[in-house]
């Protein structure tokens, strides 16, 4: 066998493949669910808790500040092991699937909070004092006003923090759930063949390209001229 | 037969502002009438900005209290909201909304305030954009306006939700000496409309040809006020008329 031949057999194996593909994409399609939720969930969450912490309640902005920071310090694969193998000693038992997308969301949306509550302090107070001046309340001159400009300023950091998180979703392989990286490495071990690993490669590579090139076609689309 | 006074709409009562220890108004008492111009001149520091946020709540006060047509504005539970749609408010950096067009900033309020149909808003909107003279300007975002159009679509926003007052914190300050004109010729105009407005600015000429009452702020108290005529050409205290000499110089 030349080299380049055991190669191809060691990665792109024609039977193994054939054998898989449908393993591949069950899993491609749990971790494109999980995806989607994960993105949905936190960004939505790190845009409310960036509103509630724009009002400045003293104790409340402590919670978020302190919930924030944990969940940017811990690595998520700790926090999915704690909730995945830790709760069920105290009765509460979730499956992977939800452990997995709870982590997932809630680090995601601690990072989208801090990136969204530096959007809104960078729209100048100039912006507020306009729009509070023609009879608009302060949750009005936020959502119309201060949040549109404030969420086009974040759209690089944002896009770049949704992908790093959610590809995350190959931790899920840890405690069991059935995703792209979980599917691949179990057909890996059966066919013992590395074949099912390049398969994923190029279905995440499927999944996350169109992402980054999204990001950065909304990116550009919104970068209105500054003044 | 008498002649018709025109009633004060906006009075003023021993106003205070207080930072801390610094004073920023320190007692004061001023009165406008129903399409009065009212122009404010001092050094930088000396209190005028403050009042005139003051009188739109943009400030709160130390103490005093301020009524606008006969209401005291400076409760403690008033509508705020509904108190500020009667004050029109034009700022010297303009802060027009830059993620909409003109005809977007003019109407926002219009829609999301007073609750008018977009058709509604849009016909009011386009209206108080013809007044400033930027009808055609319309679907143009602040960026792709110079600063004098800009200015004009700020005064236009604050017109639309048909204010009894207006307030303008030096509106030419921030402009080109060229595009200084255009934006006075409108605040001409809105004077000979029968707008009561009060003006913070450096326009002296605009002072003497415009104004009903010069009044002369200094560190937080109304040093001079009367007609134009008196504060610019026989200012009675020294201080005006130091100030009055540098400003020309």
């Amino acid at each position: 066998m030349t080299r380049s031949e055991r190669f191809i057999d060691t990665f792109f194996k024609y039977d193994v493949m054939q054998q898989y593909w449908p393993d591949i994409l069950k899993g491609l399609f749990v971790t494109c669910q999980i995806a989607v939720l994960v993105v949905v969930c936190g960004l939505a969450l790190g845009l409310c808790l960036a509103i509630l912490r724009s009002y400045r309640f003293r104790l409340v902005n402590l919670c978020i500040i302190v919930f924030i920071d944990l969940l940017r310090a811990l690595p998520p694969l700790v926090l999915i092991l704690i909730l995945y193998f830790g709760l069920p000693n105290v009765g509460v038992s979730l499956s992977g699937y939800v452990v997995l997308w709870l982590v997932l969301t809630l680090v995601l949306a601690a990072f989208a909070e801090e990136i969204f509550w530096a959007g809104i302090l960078s729209v100048p107070q100039g912006q507020w004092q306009a729009a509070r001046s023609t009879g608009m309340s302060y949750f009005k001159t936020l959502i119309y006003v201060v949040l549109p400009q404030a969420i086009r300023m974040t759209i690089a950091p944002l896009t770049n923090r949704t992908i790093a998180i959610t590809k995350n979703t190959a931790l899920g392989m840890v405690i069991g759930v059935g995703e792209l990286l979980n599917q691949a490495t179990t057909a890996q071990s059966f066919a013992g063949n590395a074949t099912p690993l390049m398969m994923a490669t190029i279905a995440y590579l499927i999944l996350f390209i169109p992402v980054v090139y999204a990001g950065r076609r909304i990116e550009q689309a919104y970068a209105w001229r500054k003044r | 037969m008498f002649p018709v006074q025109p009633l004060p709409i906006l009075n003023v009562e021993d106003l205070h502002l207080h930072y801390g220890d610094m004073k920023a108004l320190d007692g004061v008492t001023l009165e406008a009438k129903t399409g009065e111009l009212t122009f404010l001149i001092g050094p930088s520091g000396s209190g005028k900005s403050s009042l005139l946020r003051c009188c739109n709540r943009l400030e709160d006060p130390s103490s005093g209290r301020i009524l606008v047509d006969g209401e005291d504005i400076t409760q403690r539970n008033i509508n705020l909201n509904r108190i500020r749609r009667g004050i029109g408010m034009v700022f010297q950096s303009f802060n027009l909304y830059p993620h909409m067009t003109a005809k977007g900033n003019v109407t926002l309020a219009l829609r999301k305030v007073l609750g008018k149909s977009r058709k509604e808003a849009e016909e009011i909107g386009l209206a108080q954009l013809e007044r400033v003279g930027l009808v055609d300007r319309a679907d143009h975002y602040p960026n792709q306006l110079s600063g004098g159009q800009q200015q004009r679509v700020a005064i236009a926003r604050a017109l639309a939700l048909e204010p009894k007052i207006m307030l303008f914190d030096e509106p030419t300050s921030a402009l080109d000496p060229e595009l200084v004109g255009e934006v006075l010729k409108v605040m001409r105009q809105l004077k000979e409309d029968g707008m009561t407005m009060v003006v913070v600015s450096h326009e002296m000429r605009f002072a003497k040809s415009a104004a009903d009452h010069v009044v002369f702020m200094a560190e937080g108290k109304i040093v001079e006020a009367g007609p134009p005529a008196q504060i610019f050409d026989a200012p009675r205290a020294e201080r005006t008329r130091a100030f009055l000499q540098e400003a020309h110089h």
